[in-house]
């Protein structure tokens, strides 16, 4: 039963990735032709809300639901794997107009060829542990 | 009410639910980062035995796994229960981009010369949706993260890293966009 929570909050993700349209191949092209404001007025929302929030959050020392103060992990600092990584993200995000997340509202929505995708989302994962230690951080 | 739901929903709304949702899982002592699935998943399969990277208790990732497995029932959700299922509607900028590479104007949410059966059943349309997620996942794990955990909680927590992972996941979509997509498509 602990776990319904994250149930909910994860058929609501699912929801708005939907009805957003941000799982869509079509809005990802849009946006990385900067030809509408959709998919920047979405991140750009939820980012601007996002740094007031965790500022609050900071500022009065809010606690979680089982009232353990809040706190968040600084990642570690490096260039060449966020740079480096990113890209290769980015390339595969326009190719699959999908990032992780709506890769699996896409099979839930009907498209099951996305499982497709997911599938090698996960191989690239192995890869990617299989290689780590040859690869700059 | 009912009307405003079952239409395309406006980019403000879906900004503040996304931020809800982070902060849902923050209040529930967790963080929004959905690429997170896919290391849980190869540790759950028992790769951990092989690679060291996997062996980690998976079990404590159990709430992401239901979190996707509410993405997954939430998509249904939305199709099935909170849509006309209407054409994506892009800009007639973007249609007419892609219409000179040879896709046809969006019907629904997916275009069908990707994925439609009869397309993934091509050696090239296999090959596209397999290296795209091939790249997704090898480049949200090297970069720690992906568009939920560096472009909406890192950037939300004004971290310098996940700023260099969006610089970089705009730059290979830019990349993609612009000069490989002439080439295949």
């Amino acid at each position: 039963m602990k776990f319904i929570k994250f149930l909910i909050v994860g058929i609501v993700f699912g929801i708005v990735m939907a009805k957003s349209e941000a799982m869509s191949w079509y809005r990802i092209q849009e946006m990385f032709r900067f030809q509408a404001f959709h998919m920047y007025g979405i991140i750009g929302t939820a980012v601007t809300l996002g740094v007031l929030g965790v500022a609050l959050i900071k500022k009065f020392n809010f606690r979680d639901f089982h009232g353990n103060p809040i706190v968040f992990y600084p990642k570690e600092k490096s260039i060449i794997r966020y740079l480096i990584g990113g890209l290769i993200f980015g390339l595969g995000w326009a190719l699959s107009g999908a990032c992780p997340g709506p890769m699996v509202v896409n099979i839930g929505y009907g498209f099951f060829s996305m499982g497709i995708v997911f599938l090698f989302a996960i191989v690239g994962t192995y890869l990617y542990a299989y290689i780590k230690d040859k690869l700059p951080h | 009410m009912y009307e405003f739901i079952i239409q395309p929903w406006p980019w403000w709304f879906s900004g503040i639910i996304i931020s809800a949702i982070m902060f849902s899982l923050i209040y529930f002592g967790q963080s929004f980062g959905f690429s997170s699935n896919l290391r849980t998943i190869c540790s759950a399969v028992g790769l951990g035995k092989k690679v060291k990277f996997f062996a980690f208790n998976w079990k404590s990732q159990t709430w992401n796994l239901v979190f996707l497995v509410g993405a997954i029932i939430g998509g249904f959700i939305a199709k099935n229960f909170l849509s006309h299922d209407e054409p994506v509607a892009i800009s007639s900028a973007t249609i007419s981009d892609l219409k000179n590479l040879g896709f046809a104007a969006p019907i629904s949410m997916q275009p069908n010369e990707l994925f439609a059966l009869d397309a993934i059943v091509t050696v090239k349309g296999f090959l596209i949706l397999a290296l795209g997620g091939l790249m997704v996942g090898f480049g949200s794990r090297y970069a720690g993260g992906c568009t939920s955990g560096h472009a909406i909680s890192g950037l939300s927590d004004l971290q310098g890293p996940s700023l260099i992972a969006v610089i970089g996941f705009f730059a290979g979509g830019l990349l993609m966009t612009h000069l490989i997509f002439p080439l295949i498509f």
